[in-house]
C-alpha cells in the first residue's frame, strides 16, 4: 500500500491533530510513515497543509507536485489552491465550507465562486466528494469534532483497520470528548459524499 | 519501541537518553519545540533563558562544570550567541556540549535565510546534520561522545523539514548518565582567554581539527550506497531523502558529518561513479569543498541557492542537469486564489494600539475611501520580531523597519539622532524587549533620546507558541520565578516618561501616545494586554445592527477576523469573536451599531 495525502484548510480547524491520528494508525497497522506540516508564522487564520506519506519505506516527507493519492480539504479555497498536488484522477475530499480570507472581508479580493472551485478541481479529477462536515460536526453539538469527522470520510479510501482508527483517536483525544470525536469519526465513514458545492 | 516523532522531539529525546543535565533555549521557529519536550524531564534542568546567547553561556557553564549541556535556537538565534560560540570553539569543553542550530531555508518564520553550515568552519567545530527522526536520535549520544573525546562543542544542524517533520523513530535506550568528569577545576590556561592564553589554545584548534577529519572517515553515519555507477550523488540532511525520491537508481554518498569532510571516502567515491554531483539546500557548501579537493562535481549549477528544496525542485534541476531524463506530466496551470496572510487573533492586544497609531500616523485607507491613494505619513516607526510584525500589512500598516530582535530602539535612536523630520515609535514585544531591547532603551537614555518607545506587553512569547519569559513569572518547566517587572526595569535605567495603559481601552491608548509625542523627551509605554489565545474564558460575542450599521467600514479597520463582509452587510462571526475581553469595535462604532449579541435589535446579517 502506498498513500499520500494532503490534509489543508485553515489555521485552528484541527488539521495538524488530524494528520498526527493518521500517521499514528498507519504506523500501527506496520506502515512506514512520514508527515510534515506548513503552517508559516501566525497561530491562527493562515492556510495549514499537512503531508502525510504512508507506504513500506518513504523517503521525502513532503509530496511531489502532481502525485498525492487523496487531498482531504477542510475549505472549499484551500481544496483549490492545492488542488494541483493531486495525481491525474485521485480524489478529491472537499468540505463544503468558506471561510473568506481578510482581503475578502475587506474588499480588495473576491472569494472564487462554486463553479470556479469545481472547474479547477475538475482540471486534476472527477473523483470529488463534496462533504457536510461543518453541518454534521454541528448536529453532533461541537464544531471542534470536524477535523475526527473528515478522517472518517478519509478513512473510507485507506486499507486500515477501523479498530487502529478508534485506538487512534483515544489515544489522542482528552477523555471527555472521545465519546463524542468516535460518532463523528462514524459518521464520516457512513459520509458518501456529492457532487455540489453550495 | 517505534515512535512517530518530529525532529525536535527526537532530538530532545536523544539528549535525554545520552544523559543531558542542562539545557538552555531562547524559543525561535523551527527550534521552539526541542526545549520544550526536554523540560518535561525533572531530572534536567531546564531554562527559557532572555536570549540566545545567554541560553549558550549557561550551557557552556554547565558544561564546564562537568555535566552534559545543550543550547538550542533557530539559525538567527545563533547570530546572537555567536560571540558565545566562537569562545567556546576556543576553549573547548569538560563535560560534553551541543549546540543545535534549527535553520529555516525557505523563510517559513524567519527574517532572513542564511546557512549556517558556514559557523562551523568559522568556530573550526564539527557538524552533524540528521536526515530524518531516525538520525536526530540516534546522533545525539554519537554528538556527546564526539564533544568529550575532542574536546570541542559539537554544532547540530537541523532544518525546518527535519525539525518539524515527523517520522519513525525505533527508541532503542533509555536514560544512561556518563561516567562522570570531574567537578570545574580552576585551569586558566584553557578557560580564561587573555590573549597569552587564547593564543596556547590555538594550535590545539587546528590538531582538533585534523583528528576530526580522521574522525569522519569512520564516522558510522556517514556511508556509501552503491547502486548504478553512472551517477553518484553527495548528499546530507533533509536533502538526502528528496534525492533518494527523485534518484531512486543512483549511487549515494551519505553524509552526516558535513564538517570536517571525510576527503578519502569522498575520493573514493568519486572515483566510482560517471558523474557526481552534491545535492544540497543553500549555499554550496559541500560542493566548493570538494571542488577545492580537485574533484570534478556540479550542483549549483542547477538547484537553486535560495529557498527550500523539495521533491519536485530536485526534479526539475535533474532535468536541466540532464541526469534525469523522466519529464512529470504537464500539470494544469495554477489559477490566481486570494492569499491566506497570517492575521492578529481576534481578541488581539495589538489590535487597538494599531488602530490607534494607523490612524494617527495617517496609515490607513478606509475600504469605503474612495480616493485610495496613500496620505504623506507623519510618523517614522521602526518594528521589531513577533506577532506584532504582522502590523506591516493591511490594514495598519503601522511598521516602517524590521530587522532583527530589539533592532526597533537602536534604529529609531539613529533616526531621530540623523535628524529626521517627524516623530520617531519604536514598537517592541515584551519577550524581545527582554531578549535584546534593554540595551538598546540603556543607549537611548544615555545618549538623551527623544524616541517613543511603545513595548506590547502581551505575557508570554505568543509567536513561538506561548513560551515563558522573565516577565511571566513562570519558569520553563512550570515552577514559579521570580517576575520582572517591565515598569520597574524600564524606571530603573532611567526613564522618567513611564506609562502603563490597558491594551483594550482605545482612549486610553490613543491620549497616551499623543502627550508622549507631543513631550519631546523620551518616554516608554507599556502598552499591557493579555494574548487572545490566554484569555480564560469568552463573553458573549458583539453583534452588528444591521439597522444600525451605516457601512462606513471603520470597524473593518480594525483588522479583526472576526469582522466580515457578505453582500455589503458587514457582520461579526460569533464562533471568533471574544467578546466583553476585547470590545474595540464597540468602542470605534460612529454609529453606536455594535453590542454584546443578545442587546442587539435586528443582528446582521
Amino acid at each position: 500500500m502506498k498513500a499520500d495525502v494532503m490534509i489543508t484548510g485553515v489555521g485552528g480547524q484541527g488539521i495538524i491533530l488530524a494528520s498526527d491520528v493518521l500517521g499514528e494508525v498507519a504506523i500501527a497497522d506496520g506502515y512506514d510513515v512520514k508527515k510534515t506540516d506548513t503552517i508559516g508564522m501566525a497561530q491562527r487564520g493562515g492556510s495549514v497543509i499537512s503531508h502525510v506519506r504512508i507506504a513500506d519505506k518513504v523517503y521525502s516527507p513532503l509530496i511531489k507536485k502532481g502525485t498525492a493519492d487523496i487531498l482531504l480539504a477542510f475549505e472549499k479555497l484551500e481544496a483549490a489552491r492545492w488542488a494541483d498536488y493531486l495525481k491525474k484522477d485521485g480524489i478529491a475530499i472537499v468540505n463544503n465550507h468558506a471561510l473568506p480570507p481578510l482581503s475578502v472581508s475587506m474588499g480588495t479580493d473576491r472569494y472564487p465562486s462554486d463553479e470556479e472551485i469545481l472547474a479547477i478541481l475538475k482540471a486534476h479529477t472527477d473523483r470529488i466528494y463534496i462533504v457536510e462536515g461543518n453541518k454534521r460536526a454541528q448536529e453532533l453539538g461541537n464544531i471542534r469534532t470536524l477535523n475526527v469527522f473528515m478522517l472518517g470520510c478519509l478513512s473510507r479510501f485507506l486499507p486500515l483497520k477501523a479498530e487502529t482508527w478508534q485506538e487512534g483517536i483515544i489515544q489522542r483525544l482528552p477523555q471527555k470528548v472521545q465519546q463524542i470525536n468516535l460518532n463523528a469519526f462514524e459518521l464520516g465513514r457512513k459520509e458518501t459524499g456529492h457532487g455540489n458545492l453550495s | 519501541m517505534k515512535k512517530l516523532l518530529s525532529g525536535n522531539e527526537a532530538l530532545a529525546l536523544g539528549a535525554y537518553h545520552a544523559g543531558v543535565k542542562v539545557a538552555a533555549a531562547y524559543p525561535g521557529t523551527p527550534s521552539t519545540e526541542i526545549l520544550e519536550a526536554i523540560s518535561v524531564h525533572e531530572d534536567i534542568y531546564a531554562e527559557w533563558s532572555t536570549n540566545e546567547k545567554v541560553a549558550l553561556e549557561v550551557a557552556i557553564g554547565a558544561c564546564y562544570a562537568g555535566v552534559r549541556a545543550l543550547a538550542s535556537m533557530k539559525h538567527v538565534g545563533l547570530n546572537v550567541a555567536s560571540d558565545a560560540f566562537m569562545a567556546v570553539a576556543t576553549t573547548g569543553v569538560n563535560a560534553g556540549l551541543i549546540i543545535i542550530s534549527a535553520d529555516d531555508p525557505g523563510l517559513h518564520s524567519s527574517q532572513g535565510e542564511q546557512d549556517n553550515r558556514h559557523f562551523a568552519r568559522l568556530a573550526k567545530v564539527p557538524m552533524l546534520e540528521p536526515s530524518d527522526s531516525q538520525e536526530a536520535y540516534d546522533l545525539m549520544a554519537l554528538a556527546y561522545e564526539m564533544s568529550e573525546t575532542f574536546d570541542t562543542p559539537v554544532l547540530l544542524r537541523s532544518t525546518t523539514r527535519i525539525s518539524h517533520s515527523k517520522s519513525v523513530v525505533n527508541v532503542t535506550a533509555s536514560r544512561s548518565m556518563p561516567s562522570p568528569k570531574r567537578e570545574f577545576q580552576r585551569e586558566p590556561q584553557k578557560y580564561v582567554m587573555l590573549p597569552a592564553y587564547a593564543r596556547t589554545r590555538r594550535p590545539r584548534m587546528e590538531e582538533r581539527l585534523l583528528k576530526l577529519a580522521d574522525y569522519a572517515e569512520t564516522f558510522p553515519l556517514n556511508r556509501i550506497e552503491w547502486n548504478d555507477r553512472k551517477l553518484g550523488i553527495i548528499t546530507s540532511g533533509i536533502s538526502y531523502q528528496y534525492a533518494k525520491e527523485v534518484f531512486p537508481n543512483a549511487s549515494f554518498l551519505k553524509l552526516t558529518m558535513t564538517y570536517p569532510l571525510p576527503r578519502n571516502l569522498i575520493r573514493q567515491f568519486a572515483a566510482g561513479v560517471e558523474k557526481l554531483i552534491v545535492i544540497e539546500e543553500l549555499d554550496p557548501f559541500l560542493q566548493e569543498s570538494i571542488q577545492a579537493m580537485g574533484i570534478k562535481v556540479s550542483g549549483k549549477e542547477f538547484i537553486p541557492r535560495m529557498g527550500e528544496l523539495s521533491p519536485e525542485v530536485v526534479a526539475e534541476a535533474g532535468q536541466k542537469a540532464g541526469v534525469l531524463t523522466e519529464v512529470s506530466p504537464e500539470a494544469p496551470p495554477s489559477p490566481l486564489l486570494p492569499r491566506r496572510p497570517p492575521l492578529l487573533c481576534p481578541g488581539c492586544p495589538h489590535t487597538g494600539v494599531y488602530f490607534v497609531l494607523s490612524s494617527i500616523g495617517r496609515r490607513s485607507i478606509s475600504p469605503k475611501a474612495k480616493d485610495k491613494t496613500p496620505r504623506e505619513t507623519n510618523l517614522i516607526i521602526t518594528g521589531d520580531i513577533g506577532c506584532y510584525t504582522l502590523g506591516a500589512y493591511p490594514p495598519h500598516l503601522v511598521l516602517d523597519t524590521c530587522s532583527c530582535m530589539g533592532a526597533s530602539i537602536g534604529e529609531a535612536i539613529g533616526m531621530e539622532k540623523a535628524g529626521v523630520s517627524k516623530k520617531v515609535i519604536a514598537i517592541i514585544g515584551d519577550s524581545t524587549f527582554l531578549h535584546a531591547g534593554i540595551t538598546g532603551l540603556v543607549d537611548a537614555v544615555y545618549n538623551q533620546s527623544k524616541i517613543t518607545l511603545v513595548i506590547l506587553d502581551n505575557g508570554t512569547t505568543a509567536m513561538t507558541g506561548h513560551q515563558e519569559h522573565p516577565g511571566t513569572g513562570i519558569s520553563a518547566q512550570g515552577k514559579e520565578a521570580t517576575r520582572v517587572v517591565l515598569e520597574d526595569l524600564v524606571r530603573g535605567a532611567g526613564v522618567q516618561n513611564v506609562s502603563v495603559v490597558d491594551a483594550f481601552d482605545l482612549k486610553e491608548v490613543r491620549n497616551t501616545i499623543k502627550t508622549a509625542l507631543d513631550r519631546n523627551e523620551l518616554s516608554v509605554i507599556i502598552v499591557r494586554g493579555s494574548c487572545a489565545v490566554h484569555k480564560p474564558k469568552r463573553s458573549e460575542p458583539r453583534a452588528i445592527d444591521a439597522e444600525l450599521c451605516s457601512r462606513c467600514g471603520v470597524c473593518l479597520m480594525l483588522g479583526c477576523p472576526a469582522i466580515q463582509t457578505e453582500d455589503e452587510q458587514i457582520f461579526i462571526d460569533s464562533s471568533l469573536c471574544v467578546g466583553e475581553s476585547c470590545n474595540l469595535c464597540a468602542q470605534i462604532c460612529p454609529q453606536k451599531a455594535i453590542g454584546p449579541r443578545s442587546k442587539v435589535v435586528k443582528v446582521a446579517p
